[in-house]
This record gives structure tokens, sequence and C-alpha cells, in this order.
């Protein structure tokens, strides 16, 4: 198990809030988790946790096996092991150039100039910006959506096996989230990278995760495939969650009485589902 | 005379710098619902801080309610009648309590205290936050920060609200409740709005839509002329909310359904 968590409860001590409310949970490699709930619901404390940046009030985290929060760990280790893209990530960025701000990480990981260099090539490969034309710029001089992949292209210099990230699209125009939506897949399907995506779009959970967990009040109140997470409308709202539109269609169809499935959410399968009972080639149950 | 009017406006940050807005001419009417919609860094910030004087035209005019912006005495005449709300709630609110921070901008004005209350309250009132008046705005919700920050300007008793991206930061429930809020002041008290989003869900209610790219104004129109050509948004980096595209290959497979905007059109077509 690559990361487990075991009767974690989470207080912020100065505000009196119980973030995280005895939550048990193991995630797997190579999954790609779609952690979702309204603001407050305990996601950001919940990925804090699996790399160490706050400790468990009582509970324990391991990582790999090895229980992460005692004196004898090193956090270095598991902060390159799991990276994590806060929100709002450009708001961190601070070198002088752009290749100076990715190669903050590797150059920590006391890693010689060639390979901080190739990790920063790559990385900049990565996330779509051309070494030649960026690698000198100021990163305070790029437009918000380049900054954002600047900031992310630096954890990924790093090499982490699990990338975390929080809110990665927001703010981010249509064409900037299409390319951020691709990346993760990318990452997920070719570096077999575990991938945990916290986003308040449910289109972006329901095309990229094969596992949804649902946080409400600092508890996982839903963990499973997105195809039954998102057919539970009824559940979903009350936590104060969307479903994606297209899945929101086909339940309202359903109730003015067609006959199709209420468990999908790309575009081509509802056009299908909605043909087949159009043209009455469905054979009603 | 409308209520807004952008004249050949030209303005770049820096003389070195390209322009960011390229030849702008606007009308927006008292009451109207404009949704600004387009790439990041395509001048659609920018364009909202010429509305109330956070910046000023290098070339052109831009006028609110006949004053010209670039006049200095008329700098806080307009930012009373254009209130401004931005997209991150943490930055706008100041105060200790949710009314204070509501009463701050009308205690600039210098208005008297019995007024103010009556401001206050009925601007909480006005976005559904009515019995918050002593509430910490640190331990709100972000929609409910964000409303508070609506309310704080409805208190000033502006002519329009310019929103800048204000539902970036929130999840869905904030979203529906900024929104409402929006579109409640706008139908039911006159306030006329300037909404700047990335949700094209959001902008279905506008009266009129204006698509930027590169400084320019490249398209305007109604939502329904707006989403009549989806391969020309496409090009120009906008995406097309999904259920419009659903239609669109409905139709495309022979279906006959009118064009639609929303999920309820869409449903209640194929019924």
């Amino acid at each position: 198990m690559l990361i487990e968590l075991k009767n974690v409860t989470h207080v912020y001590e100065q505000q009196n809030v119980m973030a995280l409310d005895n939550v048990s949970l193991s995630i797997d490699k190579n999954e790609f988790i779609g952690l979702v709930g309204h603001t407050g619901s305990g996601k950001s404390t919940l990925v804090q946790l699996f790399n160490g940046l706050i400790n468990p009030t009582d509970g324990k985290v391991f990582i790999d096996g090895t229980k992460i929060n005692s004196e004898k760990i090193n956090l270095k280790d598991i902060r390159r092991k799991i990276g994590l893209v806060f929100q709002y990530p450009e708001h961190q960025l601070f070198e002088e150039t752009v290749y100076e701000d990715i190669a903050f990480g590797p150059k920590n990981l006391d890693l010689s100039k060639e390979k901080t260099d190739k990790r920063v090539k790559e990385a900049m490969e990565l996330v779509d910006l051309d070494f030649e034309e960026f690698h000198n710029r100021s990163p305070f001089n790029l437009s918000g959506g380049q900054q954002r992949r600047v900031a992310i292209a630096g954890v990924l210099a790093m090499g982490p096996e699990v990338l975390i990230l929080d809110e990665p699209s927001a703010g981010l125009d249509p064409k900037g989230r299409e390319r951020l939506i691709e990346l993760l897949y990318y990452l997920h399907q070719n570096y077999n990278m575990t991938i945990i995506l916290i986003s308040h779009r449910m289109e972006e959970i329901a095309r990229l995760s094969n596992r949804v967990i649902v946080l409400d009040n600092g508890k996982i109140v839903m963990d499973d495939h997105p195809r039954k997470i998102f057919s539970q409308r009824q559940k979903l709202q009350e936590l104060g969650l969307d479903i994606p539109e297209i899945t929101l269609v086909l339940n309202k169809l359903k109730n003015k009485g067609f006959n199709v499935r209420t468990d999908l959410f790309k575009i081509s399968e509802a056009k299908n589902e909605i043909l087949a009972e159009l043209r009455g080639k469905k054979n009603v149950n | 005379m409308s209520l807004i009017e952008i004249k050949n406006v030209n303005f770049s940050y820096n003389e070195m710098d390209k322009l960011a807005l390229k030849n702008i001419n606007l009308n927006v009417d008292r009451g109207e619902f404009v949704a600004v919609i387009g790439a990041n860094g395509s001048g659609k910030s920018t364009l909202a801080k010429l509305l109330n004087v956070l910046l000023k035209p290098d070339e052109g005019e831009v006028l609110v309610d006949g004053l010209s912006t670039s006049n200095n005495e008329n700098t806080w005449d307009i930012r009373q009648e254009v209130g401004m709300v931005f997209q991150n709630p943490d930055n706008q609110l100041v105060a200790s309590m949710v009314e204070d921070d509501v009463a701050f901008g009308p205690e600039n004005l210098g208005i008297p205290g019995p007024e103010i209350r009556k401001r206050v309250d009925h601007a909480l009132e006005l976005v559904e936050m009515e019995g918050y008046q002593k509430h910490a705005p640190h331990k709100l919700s972000g929609g409910q920060k964000q409303r508070v920050a609506i309310a704080g300007v409805i208190a000033m008793e502006p002519i329009s609200i310019v929103l800048d991206e204000p539902t970036a930061m929130l999840d869905p429930q904030g979203r529906e409740e900024v929104m409402d809020t929006i579109l409640n002041l706008n139908k039911n008290k006159n306030i006329t709005v300037v909404h700047i989003t990335h949700f094209m869900e959001e902008i279905i209610y506008a009266d009129k839509i204006l698509v930027m790219s590169q400084g320019e104004i490249v398209k305007r129109g109604t939502p329904r002329e707006i989403f009549h050509n989806l391969e020309e948004l496409e090009q120009i980096d906008l995406a097309v909310p999904e259920v419009v595209k659903l239609a669109d290959e409905l139709r495309k497979a022979g279906i006959n359904i009118p064009e639609v905007l929303s999920i309820d059109e869409l449903v209640n077509s194929l019924c």
C-alpha cells in the first residue's frame, strides 16, 4: 500500500476546528483519485498529511509501509516521493528566472548540475513550456496560465511518485484547463504516477479519475468508482456537490420517463444513449 | 445616453509593451447584464479596471453616467457608481465583523451613523446574509464571504457592479449562491452588471456577451448568437458548455432540436 491512514484525526487547535475525524484510507500505486467535498470539508488538510506537512492530532500515516510521523523519518525523502501542488501555486514563485525556480527542488536534493539540468528540461517539456524560449525569463512576466505551469514543473522536477494537486485548474481559461487535464492523463498513463486531484469541477473528476473520495465535515462519506458516485445525484446534492452536466441531463430525462442510464458523463456516451432511446431500439426492461 | 460608454480606447501597461486593450468601443445600458469572456490575458480584467478608474485609457474615453474617467475630479463619483468585486474574497474582507466590513465603504463616504446602519442591514438582506452582522468574516464559507463582499459594494448604493471572476475560487454551492445574488440584484434591483467569468454556464443569463481575444472585443451578441457557431468559439480557445455540445451532436445525428443553452432547455426539447 502506497499511502495508508489509520484512524486519523486532525484538530486545528487555534481555531478549535476538527478538520478530520477518524479517517482511515488506503491508496494504491497508480490510482487516479478524485477528491471532492465542499469548502471546509477537510480535503486540503487530508493531502497535507500525506507528505508530512502537518502531523495528525491522533492516528497514524504510513507511506510505503513506514510510519512518517516520527523523529527518525527524513521528511525530505517523503516530500521527494510525494509532490504537492498547492492552490494558486504561482503565488509561490520567487526566483529570478524560470530555470532557477524549477531547479530549486532538484538542487535541494543535492543533484549534480547535469542531472538538475536534465530534470528541468524534462519538466518544462512535460508542461509544454519551450526551454529555449522560457528558461531565462522572469516568472513574474508570464501569463497566469504559464506561471501555473512553471509551478507545476517545479514539483515534477523532483521526480515524485505521487502527485497531489489542490484545485489546479481554478482560474485557468478553458484552453489552459484542457492542457492541464491532458498533462495529468499523460503523467498517469505514461509515468505510472499516482495522482490525487482535488477539484470542484465534476467534469474533470469524471473524465480523469478511477476512484472518487467524497469528504464531508472531516469524514469520508463516499468512496467508489466515479460511475457509482455520480449516479447518486440526490446524495451529492445533499453534500453541496454537483454532478457532471451531462449526467444531470440524463437524470432529468429519466425523471421525465426516458429509459436512459444515469451513470454516464461523456458527451459521446450520452449522445448514443439518448439516440438509442429516441429511436426506440432499446429494450424496455 | 448609455450608463457606460467606452469610445476608441487603447491601453498598455508599459509604453514598450503591446497594447493590452485595442480600439475598444462599448455601450452598457442601465439595467443591462453584460458578460465578458475570453482567454487568460485577453484583456478582460484590464477592461474592468477602466470602468472604476483603477486604470485610465491612454487614448479614447470612458464615460460613466456622462462623467469621463480621465478627469481626476470625477474619480470618486465614478467609484461610488461602479462597485468592484474581485476573485479572492479573502483579499476583500478587512474587518473582524461582517457589519463593519459592509460599513467600510459608506463610512468613507462620510455618511451619518443611522443611515449606515440602515444601508448595512439592507445590503446584507439583499445578499441573503441577514443575521450575520456580528459574525467573523474568516469563519464564513467562500460563497458567504463573496456575498458579504457584494453587500459591501451594495451599501455604497452604486448604479452598477463589475465582478471580475467572483466565482473562480468557490465550490459549486458557493458559485450558485453568488450567481443567484448577482441575478437578483440585476433583475429585481435594476443594478447594471458587468460579469467576467470563465464559466460558460454563468453567461447564459446575460443580455449581452462580449468575447475578448488579445486585447480586442472580437465578438458580441446575445447568448444564443454567441453559441450559434461552436467551431468559431473553439478557435478562439473558448469552451462551449457541455450541454450545448451534446445538443449539437444530437442535431448532427438527425434529431430535430432547437438551439438550447441550458440543461432544462435541452431536456424539455427532447421530451
